[in-house]
């Protein structure tokens, strides 16, 4: 038997998934319910709207905008990291692709699937929206936040089948780039306003300590400035 | 069919430290150099500019100055039955790419190596008998002395601006230093940067228990300082972004703020960029080197016919294009026969993770590689009796972080959640609070761990990748249990709010998805024969006397620290030794 490519999966997954009533699960909606103002008219490039209402749900869960400091959402982690698909990393342009893929090896070996960034985004979310209907009825994002969270933490254990890609490693890439996101200089779309270097006190691209270095023991007064330039 | 390129005196393959080192002092001598580096040409400036370096993202994570795995990598695995699969992200070690090599990324800890350290096979016997020495366990002495080397070690200090204090200068124990090191000819050309808080904090701990704390040898120079070659560097302002960054203030020591300006402009020396070398050639007798192949920026085969060949890459690629040529016998590990792959080593890591309260603060933030940092090295080498421990070698303690890059470098306890409302406010609370105290541990080498060509995957142009078979032996993880209780020991004396161990345990298996350490080890040794080794003492091919190779390729063994500092101090040693004979009588410089 012919295996099935990534296409042909891919077409499948999106396509089984019940039709997704995008316009239901618009973005507004979403950070209406979940109590963000987004100010951004950001519209994403390589996440579809469901995708993206998926992406908005989860990186609000992640980090939340609840009990002090910046929201995923409010920071700009979405809009990060749907930036980061149409570069070479989403590509997988940083990593060693050529097969064969031993995916059973030994995890210490450390990732050895045939899926760039982009990809396991594209295959992880159609699977999690499919496995939250299945069990709940619901496309991830309109659960209530309890449940998004008791998926989540499923899906960081890898309790949850999927059938492409392993939902551990879904949910390791989803919350690797979210904390990139969060905390890159705000040149990548993330960390707006430089909220999350403020929220831990790193002076972000300052890199001159001439001035402190002898001052051991004393709390460092300037707030963080970007790359661009910009104080906060 | 390859173009031919007009033969010259000597070419260089690899141009970082040991290529810079071996290109200035070939030149020096009159000879014509060709210097080929598989990297894009990198310098200062506009490579390493401020504010573009201070990008966390882009050179701490992604590692746009790393070499790009997508077209070349290694294969793992851990034992020799297993299959190898591909390093296809980075994780456990980072290379270098580019003019510079990983001295542009690196750490800039210049370590010297404990005298016994060269000799441990012999010092261990001396010390505790032959049967003390597992039988597996397949380590041997450098064929060369800690006093030989010593001058080089110093000129490449002075070289590079190192920051620190004298503890053992000649003979005379001193203050402030380091009483375990060997005895040096002179002190370090510039003073040590201000301490960090937590090494403060670290020094009056470990004074407490008696240990002798000293500042980290640090190739960031403290104040403005020209070097012997007169080139000149500023001083470090400790900005954070030193390891796995450029530097953009001419402050750390990399091959091109200490050696290449003044290279730039000899007639006599060619730097071509973009050329990854195939394999080294040699005559029909296979006896003599007679260039190499390489594959240019363009695609195209290359040939540069040279009397001379450096191969001074990074270790691992060294080993690989030394089994891709043909030279040497292949390691063995069934038979133990063969010298080219054995003995491949690494860094035994651990560390405890220090949580303060929040009046505490530690501003991360503002570090160096090396700079600010404390060290103590009780617990290194064999500064300390192993009699009743049951393993050898030991470790460097170091206290402080490298820098407080969000990303990369946030230390949360590890009962921390990893997302939601409490990985938000942990992050608010440990991260301005919060040090690691950390270890370099030795490696000792062993007949089932080493370097061979990989059957099956290919880099770009479709050569075969390096193996690495890897992992820990029970003389590491026992030697690294140990040094973490003595570090546990040091950080309740700091009475910290928590703390937390690192640590590889008896039966854990190396893990290539976190970064330990880029110091990787051996598979082209030094030894005092060709059966125990590839080069002699000089750095010399025992099958071409015309081919020499540099880089931490050479250890028998690794040891407690850092490996530039010894890798150069070969790299000088080999050089002298060239230029004072080889030059005059090609051949050679150790018989057989």
């Amino acid at each position: 038997m012919r295996q099935p490519s990534l296409f042909d999966r891919r077409r499948f997954l999106l396509g089984a998934a019940p039709a997704v009533t995008i316009a239901a699960l618009g973005v507004s909606a979403c950070a209406q319910r979940n109590g963000h103002t987004d100010p951004s008219t950001y519209s994403p490039t390589y996440f579809s709207a469901a995708e993206w209402v998926f992406i908005n749900a989860a990186v609000g869960r992640l980090i939340p905008a609840e009990e002090g400091g910046p929201g995923g959402v409010q920071a700009g982690v979405p809009e990060f990291i749907d930036r980061q698909m149409e570069l070479p990393y989403g590509h997988g342009a940083y990593f060693y692709m050529k097969g064969p893929f031993l995916p059973d090896s030994p995890a210490t070996l450390g990732y050895q699937l045939r899926y760039s960034p982009r990809e396991i985004y594209r295959l992880g979310i159609a699977a999690a929206n499919l496995a939250t209907q299945e069990s709940q009825g619901k496309a991830f994002a309109l659960l209530a936040p309890v449940d998004q969270d008791s998926f989540l933490e499923r899906m960081e254990k890898g309790d949850v089948h999927f059938p492409s890609v392993p939902s551990l490693v879904f949910f390791g890439q989803l919350l690797g780039n979210c904390k990139e996101g969060y905390f890159a200089d705000p040149l990548y779309g993330g960390n707006r306003g430089m909220l999350a270097w403020q929220w831990i006190g790193f002076p972000g691209a300052r890199a001159d300590f001439t001035d402190w270095m002898d001052q051991a023991g004393r709390i460092y007064p300037y707030g963080p400035v970007s790359i661009s330039g910009v104080r906060a | 069919m390859a173009e031919r390129k007009k033969p010259v005196d000597a070419v260089i393959i690899g141009y970082g430290w040991t290529g810079a080192i071996m290109a200035k002092a070939l030149t020096d001598a009159g000879l014509s150099v060709v210097a080929l580096e598989r990297g894009p040409a990198l310098d200062t400036s506009p490579d390493f500019e401020y504010p573009r370096i201070a990008d966390e993202l882009k050179y701490g994570v992604r590692g746009d100055l790393w070499q790009p795995l997508a077209k070349e990598t290694v294969t793992v695995r851990h034992t020799v039955n297993d299959t190898a699969v591909p390093y296809r992200k980075y994780g456990s070690f980072i290379l270098g790419n580019g003019v510079g090599g990983a001295g542009v990324h690196w750490n800039g800890m210049v370590w010297r190596v404990s005298p016994e350290d060269l000799r441990f096979r012999s010092h261990i016997e001396q010390r505790y008998g032959k049967a003390f020495i597992p039988k597996d366990m397949t380590i041997q002495d450098y064929p060369v002395t800690f006093a030989e080397l010593e001058p080089h070690f110093d000129h490449f200090e002075k070289v590079c601006g190192v920051s620190g204090i004298a503890g053992n200068l000649r003979g005379h124990i001193r203050a402030g230093g380091n009483p375990f090191e060997g005895a040096r000819g002179d002190e370090y050309p510039t003073p040590p940067l201000p301490e960090i808080y937590f090494g403060q904090l670290f020094d009056k701990a470990t004074a407490e228990l008696g240990y002798k704390s000293f500042p980290l040898p640090a190739a960031n120079s403290s104040v403005a300082y020209t070097n012997p070659y007169g080139v000149r560097l500023g001083p470090c302002n400790m900005c954070g972004f030193c390891e796995r960054f450029g530097c953009f203030l001419y402050s750390k020591a990399s091959p091109q703020t200490t050696i290449l300006p003044i290279l730039a402009d000899r007639k006599n020396l060619e730097v071509r960029t973009g050329a990854y070398v195939t394999k080294i050639l040699r005559d029909k007798t296979r006896t003599m080197a007679t260039g190499v192949r390489y594959i240019d920026e363009n695609g195209s085969e290359v040939e540069q016919p040279a009397d001379l060949v450096v191969l001074s890459a990074f270790q691992l690629h060294n080993v690989r294009l030394l089994l891709l040529s043909g030279i040497g016998t292949p390691y063995d590990p069934g038979s133990g026969k063969g010298v080219v792959g054995k003995n491949y080593a690494y860094q035994m890591s651990s560390g405890t993770a220090v949580y303060f309260n929040e009046d505490v603060e530690i501003n991360p933030f503002i570090g160096a590689g090396a700079a600010g940092k404390r060290a103590i090295d009780e617990f290194n080498s064999d500064h300390y009796d192993h009699a009743e421990l049951g393993f050898i070698g030991g470790s460097l303690i170091l206290a402080g972080a490298t820098g407080g890059r969000p990303i990369d470098q946030m230390m949360l306890p590890p009962d921390t959640p990893a997302w939601g409302t409490g990985w938000k406010a942990a992050v608010r609370k440990h991260y301005g609070h919060s040090a690691p105290i950390g270890t370099l541990g030795s490696v000792m080498s062993y007949r089932d761990r080493y370097l061979s060509l990989d059957p099956t995957y290919t880099d770009g142009h479709g050569l075969p990748l390096l193996r690495i078979t890897f992992d820990w032996h029970d003389n590491e993880t026992r030697m690294a249990a140990y040094t973490a209780a003595k570090i546990e020991e040091i950080v309740r004396a700091m009475k910290p709010e928590k703390q937390a161990t690192a640590l590889i345990r008896p039966g854990d298996h190396y893990d290539v998805r976190f970064y330990q350490s880029t110091h990787t080890t051996g598979g082209a040794i030094m030894g005092s024969n060709p059966g125990n080794s590839v080069v002699n003492r000089y750095s010399q091919s025992w099958d071409l006397p015309n081919l020499f190779v540099y880089g931490a390729s050479a250890f028998p063994q690794n040891f407690g620290g850092a490996p530039t500092g010894l890798l150069a101090g070969l790299a000088y040693f080999s050089a002298a030794k060239i230029r004072d004979f080889y030059l005059k009588s090609p051949g050679p410089l150790v018989q057989a």
